[in-house]
């Protein structure tokens, strides 16, 4: 095996040594250090990066925190206005209603009075007529020309007792 | 492919430039080369693919900044935060170890971590370098390592034993398991490749049976630099906080 050969091994070890120290130094002073300059960098951006991030994603969440509290109060006030303009309406309709029940019983009472009035005039009217006819009847039946007052007394109590007849 | 040559003559090293320092062979051979194609790709992938310092990285960028984590993560999960001042090292094995063996799985490649004498000095400097530690940080009282709290007296001789011995083979458990793992991925796939051509039309068998390994090489490959570098991780975590 020539792996055994005594006489080789000192030429291999001496340039084992020599590769070995120059591949060392090269690592240990250049490739490493930079290397680790790069990750350290990149890992710097990067959590630099995230904490934009997340203070961008706390800065977002209050706004829409703010925009919901915005819009609840909108809606408080619009209810709030909804409810006023419902109670107007109803106070002015039920005043309205008001105004036009008086107005119309008023109206019904003054109609009611000038029925009474005419119905007044009408049974005077009828009285009257019926005493001259009263008094011209009895005049021509018995000749005797009554005096105004009895006829018209006679007339009045025939006139009640038949009011009272039919009621 | 050819049948006279061995399953083993791929793990030959071939000296292509004789280099003599002393009394040391510093030969400039094939391992050697390999050793620094593999620093040569590691660095392309950690330092130039990385060039652009843009936020979003690109395909090889992410490969090494995974590379980065993986290991980063391993550290601080094995060890904590004392394991950070060890980073570099434990990252640097495992590129090291992680290369030879993928750029080993090319054809006509050579695995440098498929020879013990790689991967022995490599285990023997991550002891040498743990049991430092650990006397570092504790002084005489790393002693106290080998013998469990909570163990009866009785047992303390046997525990001492057991322990130590347990201690002083990790460097030849971590080399022998890496390069053995290598060599051997390397002579099966050497071994089912020669019967491919000799088989004539039934080669399709040994030829399917060969994608599977070396599928299943890949996986072992990428497998060995991580356990390699998991033990050292586990290794050094013992040094720091004894038990």
């Amino acid at each position: 095996m020539p792996q055994f050969d005594v006489t080789a091994f000192s030429p291999q070890i001496i340039w084992l040594v020599i590769t070995f120290l120059v591949l060392y130094v090269l690592m240990a002073k250049v490739a490493l250090p930079r290397i680790g300059g790069i990750l350290e960098e990149r890992q710097a951006r990067i959590d630099d990066n995230l904490d934009t991030a997340q203070n961008l994603r706390n800065e977002s969440a209050a706004e829409a925190e703010a925009y919901e509290e915005s819009m609840a109060e909108a809606r408080e006030q619009a209810r709030s206005a909804i409810f006023d303009a419902t109670q107007e309406m109803s106070v002015d309709s039920a005043r309205r209603h008001e105004d036009l029940g008086s107005r119309l019983s008023g109206e019904l009472k003054a109609a009611e009075e000038r029925i009474t009035e005419a119905k007044e005039a009408a049974v005077s009217g009828i009285q009257d007529a019926a005493a001259s006819v009263a008094a011209e009847a009895t005049e021509r039946l018995i000749g005797i020309e009554p005096g105004e007052e009895a006829v018209a007394s006679a007339i009045s109590s025939a006139f009640d007792a038949s009011m009272k007849g039919t009621g | 492919m050819a049948e006279s040559h061995s399953p083993m003559e791929q793990f030959e090293i071939k000296t292509w430039i004789p280099i003599q320092i002393g009394d040391f062979d510093a030969s400039f051979t094939n391992s050697s080369a390999f050793m620094i194609l593999s620093v040569l790709a590691a660095t392309a992938l950690m330092v130039f693919a990385v060039r652009p310092r843009a936020g979003i990285p690109g395909r090889w960028q992410l490969l090494a900044e995974l590379a980065y984590q993986f290991i980063a993560k391993m550290v601080s999960d094995s060890i904590g935060k004392e394991g950070r001042p060890y980073f570099p090292f434990v990252f640097t094995i495992f590129m090291f170890v992680l290369f030879g063996n993928f750029i080993g799985m090319l054809p006509y490649s050579f695995t440098f971590t498929s020879h013990i004498a790689v991967t022995l000095t490599m285990a023997l400097v991550i002891f040498v370098l743990v049991t430092f530690i650990a006397f570092a940080k504790h002084g005489l009282h790393f002693f106290s390592f080998f013998l469990p709290a909570g163990v009866p007296i009785i047992l303390a001789p046997l525990m001492i034993s057991i322990e130590v011995i347990s201690y002083f083979t990790r460097p030849l458990s971590l080399s022998i398991r890496l390069f053995a793992n290598m060599m051997a991925g390397h002579t099966l796939l050497k071994v089912v490749g020669g019967f491919v051509v000799p088989l004539g039309i039934f080669g399709v068998v040994p030829m399917a049976g060969l994608v599977a390994v070396t599928g299943l090489e890949f996986l072992i490959a990428f497998l060995q630099a991580y356990i390699f570098t998991i033990l050292t991780c586990i290794y050094i975590n013992d040094a720091i906080h004894l038990h």
